[in-house]
């Protein structure tokens, strides 16, 4: 082989490379841009949302909203009773799930971490997580409703319960299982009983974990409406008794949005623009907590 | 471990001190005692909390299983794959409703897949570290927006835009298309398979999001950093690198996703047109699916065969989702295993 052939073909060969090369670059760039415009797809839908939710909301809200009744089709009127339903409930649900949940959750984390039973109640504690809300909604009807015979707040107040105690749970083990063991073992070794120790020492260090796992819990909860529709059903008038269907904002604004009334439309926007809002607002704030911890 | 230190021995060491040592302040007898009645009854009190879940988890079974019984035994299980829903007649099968929900989740995944995939890429390859928080919080809170703002957007917002701007071209560009032309069929209104799957996939987009933008930042960085340094480009990386690594645990995310869509109701129900037949494959038909036909129909049905076979329906919801979760947590389980054998 002379030398000009062999120059000729490296030549050639650093062609090919150079043409393989630009197009390995070309690739990455199309991948690249396709993952910039993933992101910004993800993005664009989240502001349509609060966008359109903000508009109409805010348009729909004023005083009467927040101090009057539901009102018949064509009527003026407000999401009062509604309001006070969802909040009674949301509030009531958290006081009944949350120490059932801390306690699962200590028990988890501090007394049996690797044990069968522990095992099982994770395995359980996920399939309830994600267990479609609905079917709990149909659970509580066959336990609680058909068996009283009544749609009632109290129904209500169980389904919600009921989607607490799993998040709870899972947020309450994680965050326990961050508090460093010496913490334990200094308590320990100063004669503390393991009541006191987990009460004082562990779940204490892990407080801010807990309350954002709680607050979680009341946000997911608070935009529910799926349990709701045929347990506490609703109500189109003002009630504080829990053993009377009551209603709910997350069911109102259901019933409200599929109507043809314009005045009920309306007043299904302002409502989500309500939800939305709390919801986020609570997310917000929980992220705030654990940040600042 | 501090966890498996016996609260038993503890009075053993109190009596110790007190009996054997001279001290100056002897600690208080009545604190010491207080510990091993007050540990046993916390630890009852936090086992009976753990077993109410086990017990939570069997009731919703056993209830929903005697509450559908009546169809169960009627039916058996040529419910699954008969059409008729008949409330009058009092005859009911559940394939509609079954085909509507795994249809619309299927083109959810469809969509969101390729997209969150994006996004995670996105999010751990791309983003300049400053932005990875602002928009990983974006990103979760599009996951935290209840369902029934999807649901009302979805039905006074979207599906008219999507009618307008989506349907009727596509319906003009298959019209005489052979079998694709029957995809897009139909009435053009923005109600049905297609929007029910649409705002399905922008639901879950976040949770399939969150978990491969997690599962991607525990590949080692030592295996990147190899890659770049023999010349890989980003996208061949994460392609033939982070993805193979994290196999397990994408999939593990996506059935997650996959279960979402499935349980979803109110976002469903505003835009599915729950209509209880199956005429054509169309995408553009008005259909119904499990949960919008237990959130429109359950409250007013009579006791009878006709809310046994809603309970029935949502037994089957229930164990498609059980499965698909059971399917997720092998697959994120599984990467666990191989993390800890390449470490």
């Amino acid at each position: 082989m002379t030398t000009g052939e062999t120059l000729l073909r490296a030549a050639a060969l650093d062609e090919v490379r150079q043409a393989k090369y630009s197009q390995r670059k070309l690739v990455n760039r199309v991948a690249l841009t396709l993952s910039l415009m993933a992101m910004a797809f993800g993005l664009f839908w989240l502001f349509w949302i609060l966008f359109e939710t903000v508009r109409l909301g805010v348009g729909g809200l004023s005083l009467a909203t927040l101090t009057q009744m539901t009102p018949p089709p064509n009527d003026e009127g407000g999401l009062a009773n509604a309001m006070y339903g969802s909040f009674l409930m949301v509030m009531l649900a958290t006081f009944v799930g949350t120490p059932i949940g801390i306690m699962a959750g200590i028990y988890l984390a501090e007394f049996d971490t690797k044990g069968w039973l522990a095992n099982v109640t994770r395995f359980v504690n996920d399939i309830l997580l994600s267990a479609p809300s609905i079917v709990i909604g149909l659970f509580v009807y066959a336990v609680v409703v058909s068996r009283f015979k009544s749609f009632s707040g109290w129904a209500g107040v169980m389904a919600l319960a009921l989607i607490v105690i799993p998040v709870v749970i899972r947020t309450t083990e994680n965050m326990l299982q961050l508090v460093p063991s010496g913490l334990r073992e200094a308590a320990y070794a100063l004669g503390a009983p393991k009541w006191k120790v987990i009460l004082s020492i562990t779940l204490k260090s892990a407080r801010a974990g807990v309350v954002t796992g709680v607050m979680l819990a009341i946000a997911r909860i608070a935009g529910e409406t799926a349990p709701l529709l045929f347990t506490a059903l609703s109500n189109q008038f003002w009630t504080s008794s829990l053993s009377e269907p009551m209603a709910s904002l997350p069911v109102t604004i259901f019933k409200f949005a599929m109507s043809p009334y314009e005045n009920w439309q309306k007043l299904a926007w302002a409502g989500v623009f309500l939800i939305t809002v709390t919801v986020l607002g609570l997310n917000i704030i929980a992220r705030v907590v654990t940040r600042a911890r | 471990m501090s966890t498996t230190l016996p609260a038993k021995e503890m009075p053993i060491n109190q009596s110790a001190l007190s009996s054997g040592r001279v001290m100056t302040k002897p600690p208080p007898i009545k604190a010491a005692r207080s510990g091993p009645m007050a540990d046993r009854i916390f630890g009852v009190l936090a086992k009976g909390a753990a077993l109410l879940t086990l017990a939570i988890l069997t009731a919703i079974l056993v209830s929903l299983t005697v509450s559908a019984w009546p169809a169960i035994s009627k039916y058996g299980l040529g419910f699954l794959t008969s059409t008729t829903w008949d409330p009058v007649k009092e005859e009911f099968g559940g394939l509609v409703m079954i085909y509507g929900t795994l249809m619309t989740s299927f083109i959810a995944l469809l969509i969101a897949v390729p997209v969150s995939f994006g996004i995670a890429l996105f999010l751990t390859e791309m983003s300049p570290a400053w932005l990875k928080r602002p928009l990983g919080t974006a990103i979760e809170l599009l996951a935290a927006v209840p369902s029934i703002v999807y649901g009302m957007w979805g039905l006074l917002v979207f599906s008219p835009v999507l009618s307008t701007y989506v349907q009727q071209p596509l319906q003009a560009l298959f019209s005489g298309v052979p079998y694709v032309g029957a995809l897009f069929s139909g009435p053009p209104v923005g109600i049905g398979i297609l929007s029910a799957g649409i705002i399905l996939a922008i639901m879950i987009i976040p949770f399939i999001a969150a978990v491969m933008r997690d599962v991607f930042e525990v590949t080692p960085p030592m295996l990147k950093e190899s890659a770049y340094a023999l010349g890989g480009t980003t996208w061949e990386v994460v392609s033939q690198v982070v993805l193979p690594y994290t196999k397990a645990g994408v999939i593990g995310g996506i059935m997650l996703g996959l279960g979402r869509a499935i349980g979803e109701t109110m976002a469903v129900t505003f835009v599915i047109g729950n209509f209880n037949q199956l005429d054509s494959l169309s995408l553009f038909q008005a259909a119904n699916s499990i949960t919008s036909a237990l959130a429109n129909e359950f409250a007013e049905a009579g006791e009878g065969l006709h809310q046994a076979a809603l309970m029935y329906l949502g037994l089957v919801l229930f164990f498609i989702t059980f499965v698909v979760l059971a399917l997720s947590k092998l697959l994120l389980a599984q990467l666990k295993k191989n993390e800890g054998a390449k470490t």
